[in-house]
C-alpha cells in the first residue's frame, strides 16, 4: 500500500516533467520563456560544478539560519514572558495582533536606505517576519499549560525555574516546534525576497541576475533548486517534530493563527 | 469593560507617543519626526494616489486572491476525494508549495514583462494557490466518513457535506494565502511598475523623499491589517458553528 | 407483503490481498410495519449487513431489495440512524435543518417541509431545541434528532445501527421507548440492528439472530409478547426472560462457532 503510494507520487512527479518538456517542444509554449524540461536538468547539472553556485547557496542558507535562530529566541523568550505574566499578556494582545498582519515587504525601502544589500537587510526582514509565527504560537502554548499542574507544582515550592522546565516547557513545546516550523518556512520566503528585490548576495540574486540577462533555463534551474531547498526545510521541521514529540500522548493539531 | 479597552489602547498609545517623542527633534535622515510624517501622509495619499496607486494594487490584489480561491478550492475537492489522483500529486503540489512565491515575479516576467497589470495578477494568483489547494485537500480528506455516509444515505451531493465540512481547514489555508497576497502585491510592483502603492514607495525611497516613503510603510501596514480585520469577521461569522463545536467536543473530553 | 427482501447474501472483503469472508449467506424477509432486530456477537458482520442493506456497500453476491427494486445505491425509501449521532449531524446546521436537509433534496414545497419537520421534531420531543445547534445538546437529544430526520424522511424501512450503544442507560431506556412510539404511531418498518439482547428482545417483533463470521442467520426468534411494552413491566415478564434466555444461549453458542440449529420454541 505504502509503496504503491510513493510509486503514484513518482509518476505524478515524472508527468509534471514531462508536461513541461512537452509544452515548449510541441510549440504550444515560447521556448525562450520555458524551456523544456531536459534543459532544465541539464543546467541544474551544471549548477551542481558552479562554485558561485555554491558559494550563493551558503549564503542563502546562513541568512535564513541567522534570522531563524534570532527569531526563535526572541519570540520564544518574550512568549514565554508574556504568557506567563497575565496582566503583560492582556496589554500587549492588541499590539500584537496589530503588527503581525503589517507586511514584512512594507519595510524594504526602509532596509535597503538604512543598509543597502548588505546581508543586515535580509536579516532585519527574515527576522521580522519569522518572530511572529514563533511567538504566537509559544503563546498559545504557554496559555494551554494545565493551571492545575501548575498550582500543584506552586504548592510543593518548585522554583520558578523548575516549573518552567517541568510544566511550562514539555507543554509548550509541541506549539514552539509548530511555530519553528511555520517560521522556517516565512524565513526562507523573506530571505530569498531579500536576495532576489534588494540584491543582497544569495540564490534568489541569482535568479535575478539570470533572468535579466536572459539565461532562461539557467532561472528554472535556479527556481528549481530554491524549491527543493524549502521541500528539504519542511522535511527537516517535520522531523524534527516527531523526534522531539514521540514521547507526547496526542499528536496535536495546529492551533489555527 | 473598560479596563479592557485600556488594556486593548495602552501599549500602542505608548509606543506611538514614545515614536513622536523620539523623533520630535530628529535631524536623523532615516527616522524623520513622526509629526513630519503624518503631516505629509493625508497629500501623498488621499489625493490623486488613492485612485491611480492604491486602487489598481487592491484590484489586483483581490482578482488574483479570488482567482486562486476558486480555482484552489475546486482543484482541493477534486484531488481531496479520489485517493489515486491524491497520491500522484502529492509530492508534486509539495514541491510547489515550497517554491518561495517571490521568485515567481521573475519566471513570470519572462512571459508577461514587469509592467502589465496581468503579470502581477497572475504572480498573486499562483502564490495563493497552493496553501489554499493543500489546506483543501487536506481538509477534504478529513471529513468524517459517518457524515459522508449519512450524506450518501439521504442522497444529498457529496460537495453539500464536504464543503462545509473542510470549511474550517479551507479557511486556514485562505488566511496563509491572505498574506502570501499582500507580499506578492508589494513585490510585483518593486520591479519597474508603473503605478501601485509598491511602486510608488520605491520611487519616494529612491528620490530620497524620506518622510513619504515612511507614509508608504504606514499605508501598508494599515492595509495588511485592514484585509486581515476583513477576513476575521468574515470567518467569524461564516465559521461561528465550528468554534461551538470545537468548544463542546474539547469540554466533552 | 414483504417490504425488505435479503436473498443469498454474501461480503468477502479484500485485506492486503487476502479474502476475508464476513458474509457467508443471509436470506431473510421483513414484512411492511415490522420491527425486527438483529443481534449477533461482536464481530458477526452487523454493520456490514446493515451497510449492504442501506445501499452503502456492494455485496459480493446475492441481492437486496426494497419494496421489490434491487438495492444498488442508497435507496429513496430508506433512512439510517447510525451509532455515531456526534459525526452523523451536521454541526454547521441547527437541528431543524439537520432535519430539513433530506427534504429539500426529496424536493418537498416549503410548508410541507416545515409541517413535516415539526411533526418530526415533536414526536422526538424536541421541537423547543429546533433552533440550536447539535454541539450543543447532550448525547440522548442528539440520537433523537438524527431520529428526527430518518421519520421526516418518512422512508418504507427505517435501518437503526446499534443506535444506543453510545448513550447512558437512563437515556437509552427513554429512545428505547421512543422507537417503540413512533413505530406504532406512524406504522414504518423498522430493521434495529444491536448487540444488545435485552434491548432486541424487548423492542422486536423478531430477533434475527446472527452466527460468528462468516456470519449466517442462526435463527430467526419471533417475540410472541404483548404489544404493549414496557421497561418494567414487561421487563420482569416470565415470557421476556425465557426469550432473553433462549437468545442469550443462540449467542453463546455463536460465539463458539454454532453455526445451525433446528428450529425450537
Amino acid at each position: 500500500m505504502r509503496s504503491s503510494r510513493t510509486g503514484l507520487g513518482l509518476l505524478g512527479l515524472l508527468l509534471v516533467a514531462a508536461v513541461f518538456e512537452v509544452l515548449p517542444r510541441a510549440g504550444l509554449v515560447n521556448r525562450d520563456y520555458l524551456p523544456p524540461a531536459s534543459e532544465m536538468a541539464g543546467k541544474l547539472a551544471e549548477l551542481l560544478g558552479d562554485s558561485a553556485f555554491w558559494t550563493a547557496t551558503g549564503q542563502t542558507l546562513r541568512g535564513w539560519g541567522a534570522g531563524l535562530a534570532v527569531a526563535m529566541v526572541a519570540g520564544v523568550a518574550a512568549g514565554a514572558v508574556i504568557g506567563s505574566v497575565p496582566v503583560l499578556r492582556e496589554f500587549t494582545a492588541s499590539t500584537i495582533e496589530f503588527l503581525r498582519p503589517i507586511p514584512s515587504v512594507a519595510l524594504i525601502p526602509l532596509v535597503v536606505l538604512i543598509y543597502g544589500s548588505r546581508p543586515e537587510s535580509a536579516l532585519v526582514l527574515v527576522v521580522y517576519a519569522a518572530l511572529w509565527q514563533v511567538l504566537v504560537q509559544v503563546l498559545y502554548g504557554v496559555a494551554d499549560v494545565d493551571p492545575v499542574a501548575r498550582d500543584t507544582a506552586r504548592s510543593y515550592g518548585f522554583s520558578k525555574l523548575s516549573i518552567a522546565r517541568n510544566i511550562l516547557l514539555p507543554t509548550a513545546l509541541p506549539y514552539i516546534l509548530t511555530g519553528f516550523r511555520l517560521a522556517a518556512a516565512v524565513a526562507l520566503i523573506l530571505e530569498i525576497t531579500a536576495e532576489l528585490v534588494i540584491g543582497v548576495p544569495g540564490l534568489g540574486q541569482l535568479i535575478g541576475v539570470a533572468q535579466s540577462s536572459g539565461a532562461v533555463p539557467r532561472t528554472y534551474a535556479l527556481v528549481i533548486v530554491v524549491g527543493l531547498i524549502g521541500v528539504f526545510v519542511n522535511s527537516l521541521a517535520r522531523m524534527l517534530e516527531r523526534r522531539l514529540l514521540h514521547w507526547h500522548p496526542s499528536v496535536r493539531r495546529e492551533v489555527p493563527a | 469593560m473598560i479596563r479592557r479597552i485600556v488594556a486593548a489602547v495602552a501599549l500602542p498609545v505608548v509606543l506611538i507617543a514614545l515614536w513622536w517623542l523620539l523623533t520630535a527633534n530628529s535631524t536623523s535622515y532615516f527616522w524623520p519626526p513622526l509629526a513630519d510624517i503624518l503631516k505629509v501622509l493625508p497629500d501623498t495619499w488621499f489625493g490623486e494616489r488613492a485612485r491611480t496607486d492604491i486602487a489598481p494594487s487592491i484590484a489586483r490584489l483581490l482578482i488574483g486572491y479570488l482567482c486562486a480561491l476558486v480555482i484552489g478550492v475546486a482543484a482541493g475537492v477534486a484531488i481531496g476525494i479520489s485517493p489515486v489522483l491524491r497520491a500522484l500529486t502529492e509530492p508534486s503540489l509539495e514541491f510547489f508549495r515550497a517554491i518561495p512565491p517571490p521568485v515567481l515575479v521573475p519566471v513570470i516576467a519572462l512571459f508577461a514583462g514587469y509592467t502589465g497589470s496581468l503579470s502581477k495578477v497572475i504572480t498573486i494568483a499562483l502564490g495563493c494557490l497552493w496553501p489554499i489547494l493543500l489546506n483543501t485537500v487536506e481538509g477534504v480528506r478529513g471529513v468524517d466518513e459517518v457524515l459522508l455516509d449519512t450524506a450518501r444515505s439521504y442522497r444529498l451531493p457529496r460537495h453539500s457535506v464536504i464543503l462545509p465540512a473542510a470549511g474550517p481547514q479551507i479557511a486556514a489555508g485562505a488566511r496563509q494565502a491572505l498574506s502570501i497576497a499582500v507580499i506578492l502585491m508589494v513585490i510585483s510592483e518593486l520591479f519597474g511598475a508603473s503605478n501601485g502603492i509598491g511602486a510608488s514607495v520605491v520611487q519616494f525611497q529612491r528620490s530620497f523623499a524620506v518622510p513619504q516613503m515612511w507614509t508608504g510603510i504606514i499605508v501598508l501596514g494599515l492595509l495588511g491589517v485592514l484585509l486581515s480585520l476583513i477576513f476575521r469577521v468574515a470567518e467569524h461569522r461564516a465559521l461561528a458553528w465550528y468554534r461551538g463545536w470545537r468548544d463542546a467536543e474539547r469540554a466533552s473530553r | 407483503m414483504s417490504v425488505l427482501e435479503v436473498a443469498g447474501l454474501a461480503k468477502t472483503y479484500q485485506r492486503n490481498r487476502k479474502p476475508l469472508e464476513a458474509i457467508r449467506e443471509l436470506t431473510f424477509t421483513v414484512d411492511a410495519g415490522q420491527l425486527v432486530c438483529v443481534v449477533g456477537p461482536s464481530g458477526a458482520g452487523k454493520t456490514t449487513l446493515l451497510r449492504c442493506i442501506a445501499g452503502l456497500l456492494e455485496p459480493t453476491s446475492g441481492e437486496v431489495r426494497l419494496n421489490g427494486e434491487k438495492v444498488t445505491g442508497p435507496p429513496r425509501g430508506m433512512a439510517v440512524v447510525f451509532q455515531e449521532y456526534g459525526r452523523s449531524l451536521f454541526p454547521w446546521m441547527t437541528v431543524r435543518q439537520n432535519v430539513e436537509r433530506p427534504l429539500i433534496e426529496k424536493r418537498l414545497s416549503k410548508p410541507d417541509r416545515r409541517a413535516a419537520v415539526d411533526e418530526a421534531l415533536s414526536a422526538v420531543g424536541l421541537l423547543d431545541s429546533h433552533d440550536a445547534h447539535p454541539w450543543q445538546l447532550s448525547g440522548g437529544m442528539q440520537q433523537r434528532v438524527a431520529i428526527a430526520r430518518a421519520i421526516a424522511y418518512q422512508p418504507s424501512v427505517l435501518v437503526m445501527d446499534e443506535p444506543f450503544a453510545a448513550v447512558d442507560a437512563q437515556t437509552r431506556a427513554e429512545l428505547e421507548d421512543l422507537v417503540r412510539s413512533i413505530w406504532q404511531r406512524l406504522n414504518v418498518t423498522i430493521v434495529f440492528v444491536t448487540h444488545d439482547i435485552d434491548e432486541a428482545v424487548y423492542l422486536g417483533q423478531r430477533v434475527l439472530v446472527l452466527s460468528n463470521r462468516p456470519t449466517v442467520v442462526l435463527e430467526d426468534v419471533t417475540v410472541d409478547l404483548p404489544a404493549e411494552r414496557d421497561q418494567i413491566s414487561t421487563r420482569s415478564h416470565a415470557r421476556f426472560a425465557e426469550l432473553r434466555a433462549h437468545v442469550y444461549r443462540l449467542v453463546q453458542q455463536a460465539k463458539k462457532g454454532l453455526r445451525e440449529t433446528s428450529p425450537t420454541l
